[in-house]
């Protein structure tokens, strides 16, 4: 094993890595969006559209993430819908973990007890603001530990997104390997970086959550 | 150029997904068997041991399969081992499942009382007579929902094989659409076939789970 690249390589891995942080804060943010309005939509919406809901989770959920960002990124342009990588990853991502996160928020709001819901409308509150104001922070306390998982799984998965030629952290990796014929040495290194990443990411979102939303998470 | 006829795509993505089926179930098989053995050790009373299951495990549950993978097709060789895509691929599939059984059964182990460990002491049990007739057939039978749960996300994760040269259905498919131009059917097909793969499991998964549920 040689290391004598490392030196020369460090701020491609950087960049990298900042590529990878942006795509998943990005993601999670929509994502999370995204499967507050599913969750709420499969519970309360019209029954066409709870099927759609729940046919498009069961889709995501039985195929896998490099099928669905091949689809997006080279199928969808036949359709007219030309997206550049980024743009092709971050949807193939939010859709992904919506499909997955919808289920946890959906969870997390039939985890609220109605006596929350009725207390709040006795009060004069609108149904939406029952939604927003009640029901909504009281579910993601409850969830948050799932949803934490589930952020860091995403982004151990946007790795396949260098397929589409995104340059994130995996991609730079390739591009280092060919360059410096240390193969495994690169990935080695890169491996780590994730691995300190979702190491990193779980504890600020472990530490976020207690202080945000006052969540027990362990 | 060649013509590709709708059933010629359909034809040669089926013979594609013949490796997907034997990837999963070789890699599901040995991650059983190494998964196992993880177990043992994550269980085993040996702090040291405890620890190291644990470090294993968070190794490979923190860092993408990809690399996992990657690691294995270009770190192998560097042992004198010659490696072809299948192999590097069943081994890398086979460590990612046993890191994730592992953590599936333990979570079962942990769930069994206490009780059910002493009432075994009380009958003159050996430790792995205990495992063997007591904690392990209870453990399986609780986790047979997210061990099923795993499977489909082993076989959704073979698809990344594709990337280091193993010939399944997303491999396939890659050329196919190279060949025809058309990936908006390509890709289709191909999410098509995974999901009659794991759909069902799905059901019975969510069947499984219902019915601990009940219990």
């Amino acid at each position: 094993m040689a290391f004598a690249w490392l030196p020369g390589a460090a701020s491609d891995i950087a960049r990298g890595a900042v590529t990878t942080i942006l795509l998943i804060a990005v993601t999670t943010l929509a994502g999370t969006f995204l499967s507050i309005l599913g969750a709420a939509g499969r519970r309360n919406g019209p029954v066409l559209l709870k099927r759609a809901i729940a046919w498009y989770v069961e889709v995501i959920r039985n195929t896998p993430f490099l099928v669905q960002l091949f689809f997006i990124f080279f199928g969808l342009p036949s359709l007219g819908i030309r997206l550049d990588p980024v743009l092709a990853a971050i949807l193939a991502m939010t859709l992904n973990m919506a499909a997955y996160t919808i289920e946890i928020v959906g969870a997390g709001l039939d985890a609220v007890p109605g006596g929350q819901t009725e207390a709040a409308l006795a009060l004069g509150l609108r149904s939406r603001q029952v939604f927003i104001k009640i029901v909504l922070p009281q579910a993601l306390k409850v969830i948050f530990p799932a949803l934490t998982s589930q952020i860091v799984i995403m982004m151990l998965e946007s790795a396949v997104v260098s397929q589409i030629a995104v340059r994130e952290l995996t991609y730079e990796a390739d591009m280092l390997q060919a360059r410096t014929f240390r193969s495994f040495e690169t990935y080695l290194v890169v491996t780590m970086v994730y691995l300190a990443l979702s190491m990193a990411l779980r504890r600020l979102l472990v530490t976020g959550g207690r202080r945000v939303l006052g969540a027990g998470v362990s | 150029m060649i013509e590709f006829t709708f059933w010629d795509i359909v034809r040669n993505l089926l013979l594609a997904a013949r490796w997907t089926v034997l990837l999963s179930l070789a890699a599901f098989v040995g991650g059983g068997v190494v998964g196992m053995v993880v177990l043992f050790f994550r269980i085993a009373k040996n702090k040291w041991s405890r620890r190291l299951a644990s470090g294993y495990i968070a190794l490979f549950q923190g860092t993408p399969l990809l690399m996992q993978l990657f690691l294995m097709f270009f770190g192998l060789p560097m042992l004198g081992l010659r490696i072809e895509p299948w192999t590097a691929a069943v081994l890398g599939l086979t460590f990612f499942a046993s890191a994730y059984l592992a953590e599936i059964w333990r979570s079962g182990v942990d769930a069994l009382p206490r009780g059910q460990w002493d009432a075994g002491a009380s009958l003159g049990l050996h430790y792995l007579q205990e495992l063997r007739l007591i904690i392990l057939p209870q453990a399986f039978s609780i986790t047979r929902a997210p061990t099923v749960g795993f499977l489909v996300q082993l076989i959704k994760s073979t698809a990344l094989t594709s990337i280091i040269g193993f010939e399944e259905l997303v491999r396939t498919s890659n050329a196919i659409n190279n060949a025809t131009f058309e990936p908006f059917k390509v890709y289709g097909l191909v999410a098509l076939i995974f999901f009659i793969m794991c759909f069902p499991l799905t059901q019975y998964a969510r069947t499984l789970e219902r019915r601990a549920a009940a219990h």
